[in-house]
């Protein structure tokens, strides 16, 4: 059975998770049901839903994979479940 | 030997640094023979042929005689290795060729592909890679198979890997073919499609037979730095050439408005289905243009209405899914030396494939501005329609039926809408279009013969590794020799590849329609038995099989039912009509969403009817989701 530590470990490892798919499930579905509208607007001289589907969300999902591993990482360290300093198995 | 291999990781960026300086040499010398006057086929081969020859000679130089290797490449790629690796791996003829031309006709509807293609590492990351790394398998059914216990779970999962891996295969040798046949023609030795189909087999297999996984891994690396070479410098070029923006990405932003006051000018009409047949260009039942295409949508508009909302987020939901099911990425995730680094990779590849992605709609823009805007030496929109039949490049991809012009009006004046082209044609032709020598045009086939071959690659080496693997040493054979099951998997490879060549050559559908059915019968099947097998305990061995069974069934019987709006394929589809679905446009494209559904709601409820798993199965799903300690399978 899972350990006292263990199961705290995956309770902080799935709150990361759903904090993560809420922010993923943002730019890759919410600002396309909003793109008309967004398209009235202007970001670095495009047409802001232009400018989401073509790059805006593609960088945000770029940026939020590196920031979720580095708290995943983060987590692991805290409850030494961490295998950085592991070469090889 | 283990001091050899790790100064050999040590080494690895001065060996591709030296790679990547000898392939840019390569393009100057080329440019300076050009000037001298090399002609434009000879480039073209030089540029094919060479490429292809350091493919081969890396696939020689990392063949193995060891499972370890040949399965995992030894589980010791780094981070940002593995990360090129798995963007070639990723980036199919599809992305390199077809992408920005389905971008230039398609405009915002066709970009649900861009995010689509991009989202699912998101997932890949935080629900699958680490926890696979962390089991130790060496294919995606091998975790099934662990995790689930019993020889018909492995068994089902192979056979999604399967049908979902071959159904993109042959879209890939397609276009390995396609490429290879163009480069190697000569007036005076034609070569037919299906020759550059085995031709471009060949190089593949010369790639993964000897080495497996080891020798893929480096080949995809090298072809990764020729891709985006190849892709990037045509836009660079593009926009320094006409003071576009000294960096195109942020600074299209005039260019963007400018197209749209063309289009406005020139204005977008759409053909009627009579108007269609009349000029003789193929179109589907609705008047859509099907192969050569003229430019109906605003280049940066977004169309109102829920309608489009809807059709852009199931699409984009589906190749998303679709990404963090597919069995040839997932196994990429397999070879790096930790769960930490596993981890990390993702987010490494997802940089190195958003490097092409984030310039695919730049060079439509750019590709587009140079046909439409008057002020530019290149335009050909609004001017005569003989003048224009006399430009070289027009000539050419005229004569091969790539591009067509039809005088609607019969004004002698070449209108927007009167201007046909292939999709596939935008990317290959853009250098000529925008007056570029012809050695850019030798280095983007070179790219993307580098982009369908490394993901050929990738896909045949996973389908041979799941038979090998799964089917023949842990259910027919489990006391097979290690020089067996290597045999084994390198005639699977050869038998594979040519059944997809086989395949390729009836030309079944467009390069894109059988890619994207590729991630709805991966996600269909397999994401929810992966995901659960993580991240529910509750999962269990009948629940997974239903949940694969009825999820690829209710997939394939709804792709069958909704029909495909282009007669190519009633060969495969029988005589199922094709249904006008406009209630709730769940189109052929998207029939994952209705597999992947019922495999979610078959396999919860089976497990919940079902007895839990043995206490055994419980402890290993918690050994699975920390990173620390032995991978799972072997410390068992």
């Amino acid at each position: 059975m899972a350990t006292p530590k263990q199961e705290a470990h995956w309770q902080k490892t799935k709150g990361l998770m759903f904090i993560t798919l809420a922010i993923w499930f943002f730019f890759s579905t919410v600002v396309f049901m909003f793109a008309a509208d967004l398209n009235t607007a202007s970001f670095l001289g495009y047409k802001l839903g232009y400018y989401m589907t073509a790059q805006g969300s593609m960088l945000a999902f770029i940026i939020l994979i590196f920031w979720s591993n580095n708290r995943q990482e983060k987590i692991d360290r805290e409850f030494g479940f961490s295998d950085e300093d592991r070469e090889e198995d | 030997m283990a001091k050899t291999s790790k100064q050999f990781i040590q080494d690895l960026p001065k060996i591709y640094g030296t790679y990547t300086g000898g392939f840019l040499l390569f393009i100057i010398l080329m440019g300076i023979a050009e000037k001298m006057g090399l002609s434009g086929r000879n480039i073209g081969l030089a540029f094919v042929g060479f490429t292809i020859l350091i493919y081969a000679l890396i696939g020689w130089i990392s063949r193995t005689t060891d499972v370890d290797e040949y399965y995992l490449a030894g589980k010791k790629v780094p981070t940002v290795f593995n990360g090129m690796a798995t963007a070639a791996d990723w980036m199919s003829g599809a992305s390199f060729v077809a992408m920005a031309g389905g971008i230039y006709f398609g405009g915002y509807t066709y970009m649900a592909f861009l995010i689509g293609w991009t989202g699912g590492y998101v997932l890949v990351s935080t629900l699958l890679a680490p926890y696979l790394r962390k089991f130790g398998c060496y294919t995606v059914p091998d975790f099934i198979g662990a995790r689930y216990g019993g020889n018909l779970a492995r068994f089902c999962a192979v056979l999604i890997l399967l049908i979902a891996s071959f159904t993109y295969v042959t879209a890939q040798i397609t276009a390995t073919g396609s490429i290879a046949q163009k480069a190697l023609s000569t007036p005076a030795f034609p070569v037919s499609f299906e020759f550059g189909c085995w031709t471009g087999l060949i190089t593949i297999l010369l790639c993964s037979m000897l080495g497996g996984m080891r020798s893929v891994t480096w080949s995809q690396v090298a072809q990764y730095i020729v891709l985006i070479i190849a892709y990037l410098i045509p836009i660079f070029w593009i926009s320094w050439k006409y003071n576009f923006g000294v960096f195109p990405h942020v600074m299209l932003g005039d260019e963007v408005t400018r197209l749209a006051a063309l289009e406005q000018q020139y204005g977008l009409t759409k053909h009627t289905k009579d108007v269609m047949d009349a000029a003789k260009i193929p179109s589907d039942a609705l008047g859509n243009a099907t192969s050569l295409k003229y430019i109906v949508s605003g280049h940066s508009a977004v169309p109102a209405g829920h309608e489009v909302a809807w059709r852009y987020i199931s699409l984009a939901i589906c190749m998303m899914v679709g990404t963090a099911s597919l069995p040839h990425i997932l196994m990429r995730y397999f070879t790096t030396p930790t769960v930490t680094s596993a981890r990390r990779s993702v987010g490494w590849s997802l940089f190195f494939i958003g490097l092409l992605y984030l310039s695919a709609p730049m060079l439509a823009t750019v590709s587009k501005i140079s046909l439409m805007d008057p002020n530019l030496p290149t335009a050909i929109i609004g001017k005569k329609i003989s003048d224009v039949m006399a430009i070289e490049w027009v000539k050419n991809w005229v004569a091969v039926g790539q591009v067509k012009i039809v005088d609607f009006n019969n004004d002698g004046i070449l209108q927007l809408s009167e201007w046909f082209m292939n999709e596939d044609v935008v990317v290959l032709a853009t250098p000529e279009i925008a007056g570029l020598p012809y050695v850019i045009s030798g280095l983007v086939a070179a790219g993307g013969l580098a982009a369908a071959m490394s993901t050929a690659d990738g896909l045949i080496l996973a389908m041979a590794n799941a038979i090998s693997h799964d089917v023949y040493y842990k259910m027919i054979d489990p006391k097979a020799s290690v020089k067996q099951r290597l045999i084994v998997a390198r005639v699977l490879l050869v038998v594979l590849g040519s059944l997809a060549a086989i395949m390729a050559s009836f030309r079944l559908t467009g390069i894109l329609g059988a890619v994207a059915w590729a991630f709805d019968f991966a996600m269909s099947g397999l994401f929810f038995p992966l995901v659960l097998g993580v991240w529910w305990k509750r999962a269990t061995r009948t629940g997974a099989i239903a949940g694969m069974l009825c999820g690829l069934i209710a997939g394939t019987a709804y792709l069958v039912w909704v029909g495909v709006p282009n007669k190519d394929i009633t060969f495969f589809m029988g005589a199922t009509p094709w249904k006008d679905i406009h209630w709730i446009f769940v189109d052929n494209l998207r029939f994952g969403i209705p597999g992947a559904l019922v495999s979610l709601i078959a396999m919860v409820t089976v497990s919940l009817i079902t007895k839990p798993e043995s206490k055994a199965v419980m402890d290993m799903v918690d050994e699975v989701r920390i990173a620390s300690g032995k991978t799972v399978l072997r410390g068992a």
